[in-house]
């Protein structure tokens, strides 16, 4: 029998590895509060709450925060469109051409980033299309929709297709189906992936600096974070703005996890 | 009885099920249609005006695109200084791929076999918390990590350890004047930005690993070590390789990371990035961008005859 306990040294490196990937953001937390507005020094030399009130105030953070929010829901909700459809065709049927489209579905986000704003850079340049908010949305839903597919694709293969045979048996079109069937059994696999797209998308840097014009009212939240970077102004006013993002990318996901808690440990469970 | 075994159609709706039913393929074409013209025309037309790019070349006294084929831009990317940028890059998404699977294989297997209930919920979101949290936050936490004033410099004097650190930072090429401008401090801010990509398929792929064929292995009196080698890790393999595909792919076009982290010298991204930029050298650029791509697909057809996409 294969033993049910976890040896000493490997859950010391599986939460040795979990403690690596979380205590460097909690230094963003801790160095939102120090008085230093140049350097990093630790331990900080002072603690202070002004900076939550200076970054509210601060009148260049509002309008990238809602350009970013913009741009994620925009393009998510085109990938979650896109990828479900090329998921449906793809998880039951075999045709001509179904591992090239699978390739190429693929392709924007197994390529660097880099190259997929630099083509559509080129593109846009080609074909004098001037940037907007809807260049940056193209770029960014382009690599979504791999997203939305993996997760889609997924839970399709796992579906039976008796109930999808079923439903019609009873007397229900396709679009009773796909309403009534599909989609209820769909919902949380496609929850999960639309909130990796707008995360993906809301966190996105480099393609967006390829297809956003240079104009300030294009800025997204990330490009107004490396612009903080490279030259910075009040080191603590960034942190309390990584403060602000990471709460509000915890909540969604911790309500997509209870959410769809007790489909994944079913389905896990059954095996 | 004399009702019909066939239900009258009702509508519009009801008569483009009868359609689909018939013609199953129609139904296909409108499924796919969409997605395709979206990926086909927009990322593919993309690629296509950035491949026709490299194949232009710059006029070297005024500086403007000359827009006919030749191969002379590509034969730039051979000259020793570009060469150089391409081979570092290679080396980096390498290094960074194998630190990441080996850092991410405990993490991914432990939550996909021995934590359970809360356990489970806490490596869930303790694997996807750093993963959606913005890429720039944490390139900007490790700033303030590796610098010279910062939190290891002071844990290593607090430890009296600092002549380690002082000896690591002594290594030739990998060391430098402080962890934030040295290929080491580069190296560790990919390894942590990209795990969560790695642990996820990982993760997937170890699940599937269905625990009879671990008992079977211990029935058969294979030790531990040997069940991980010839049962766990074949079967884990398509996972540890599209995860690979995220650390590798996106270590060779970042150029954010080496730019505010690590030497001032250039990855693939970063020449992409300048060339396009204030050099105004499209072509080159252009032509630096199709070396990951072609490195990808390589990469990419491997990964598909390893069965990697369906872990993805």
């Amino acid at each position: 029998m294969h033993s049910e306990r976890a040896s000493l040294g490997l859950r010391i490196a599986a939460i040795g590895g979990l403690l690596f990937l979380h205590l460097p953001i909690l230094l963003i937390f801790v160095y939102a509060f120090t008085t230093e507005q140049r350097g990093y020094t630790f331990p900080p030399p002072g603690l202070t709450t002004q900076w939550f009130a200076v970054a509210w105030n601060r009148e260049d953070i509002w309008p990238p925060f809602w350009l970013s929010l913009k741009v994620a829901s925009i393009a998510t909700v085109i990938a979650i469109i896109l990828g479900t459809l090329v998921a449906a065709a793809m998880a039951r049927t075999r045709f001509f051409g179904r591992e090239q489209i699978s390739l190429l579905i693929i392709l924007p986000i197994a390529l660097p980033g880099i190259i997929t704003g630099m083509s559509l850079r080129s593109a846009f340049a080609i074909m004098d299309v001037p940037f907007s908010l809807w260049t940056i949305i193209l770029g960014h839903a382009t690599f979504c929709i791999v997203i939305v597919y993996n997760n889609a694709v997924a839970r399709f293969r796992r579906l039976s297709g008796g109930i999808l045979e079923a439903s019609a048996d009873l007397g229900a079109n396709s679009f009773q189906t796909f309403r009534y069937v599909l989609l209820p059994n769909l919902g949380s696999a496609l929850l999960a992936g639309g909130m990796l797209a707008f995360a993906l998308s809301f966190d996105e840097v480099i393609v967006t600096t390829f297809t956003a014009g240079s104009g300030v009212d294009a800025k997204t939240l990330p490009i107004w974070m490396l612009d903080e970077l490279i030259r910075p102004r009040q080191l603590p006013v960034t942190n309390v703005v990584a403060i602000v993002v990471f709460a509000a990318t915890f909540v969604p996901i911790l309500l997509a996890y209870y959410l769809t808690r007790g489909g994944s440990e079913t389905a896990g469970g059954g095996k | 009885m004399t009702a019909p075994a066939i239900l009258p159609e009702r509508g519009l709706a009801d008569r483009l099920t009868a359609l689909f039913w018939r013609k199953p393929n129609l139904l296909l074409i409108l499924l796919i249609a969409p997605p395709l013209i979206w990926l086909g025309v927009i990322y593919l037309g993309s690629l296509a005006a950035l491949l026709l790019q490299s194949f232009y070349s710059i006029d070297e006294f005024s500086g403007v695109v000359k827009e006919e084929f030749t191969l002379k831009t590509y034969a730039e990317l051979l000259r020793p200084s570009n060469f150089d940028i391409i081979l570092r890059t290679l080396v980096m998404s390498l290094a960074v791929t194998l630190a990441c699977a080996v850092i991410a294989f405990p993490i991914a297997y432990y939550a996909a076999r021995f934590a359970r209930g809360r356990w489970k919920a806490v490596f869930y979101l303790g694997i996807l918390l750093p993963l959606w949290s913005s890429y720039l936050v944490k390139v900007y936490a490790w700033k303030m990590i590796l610098s010279k004033e910062g939190i290891i410099s002071w844990a290593a004097d607090a430890t009296h350890t600092g002549f380690i650190l002082n000896g690591v930072l002594a290594l030739p090429v990998i060391g430098g004047n402080s962890l934030s401008t040295s290929y080491l401090g580069t190296f560790m801010v990919f390894v942590y930005v990209w795990l969560p990509y790695m642990i996820l398929p990982m993760q997937a792929a170890l699940e599937r690993v269905p625990t009879t064929m671990l008992e079977a292995s211990a029935d058969l009196g294979a030790t531990r070590a040997q069940t991980f080698r010839t049962v766990i890790l074949p079967l884990a393999l398509p996972g540890i390789i599209a995860g690979s595909i995220f650390t590798f792919s996106l270590t060779m076009g970042d150029y954010i990371i080496p730019r505010i982290i690590g030497t001032s010298a250039r990855s693939i991204g970063m020449a992409v990035s300048e060339f396009q930029g204030t050099a105004g050298n499209l072509p080159l650029a252009a032509a630096f961008a199709v070396v990951p791509i072609v490195i990808m697909l390589i990469y990419l057809a491997l990964a598909k005859r390893a069965g990697a996409f369906d872990a993805l």
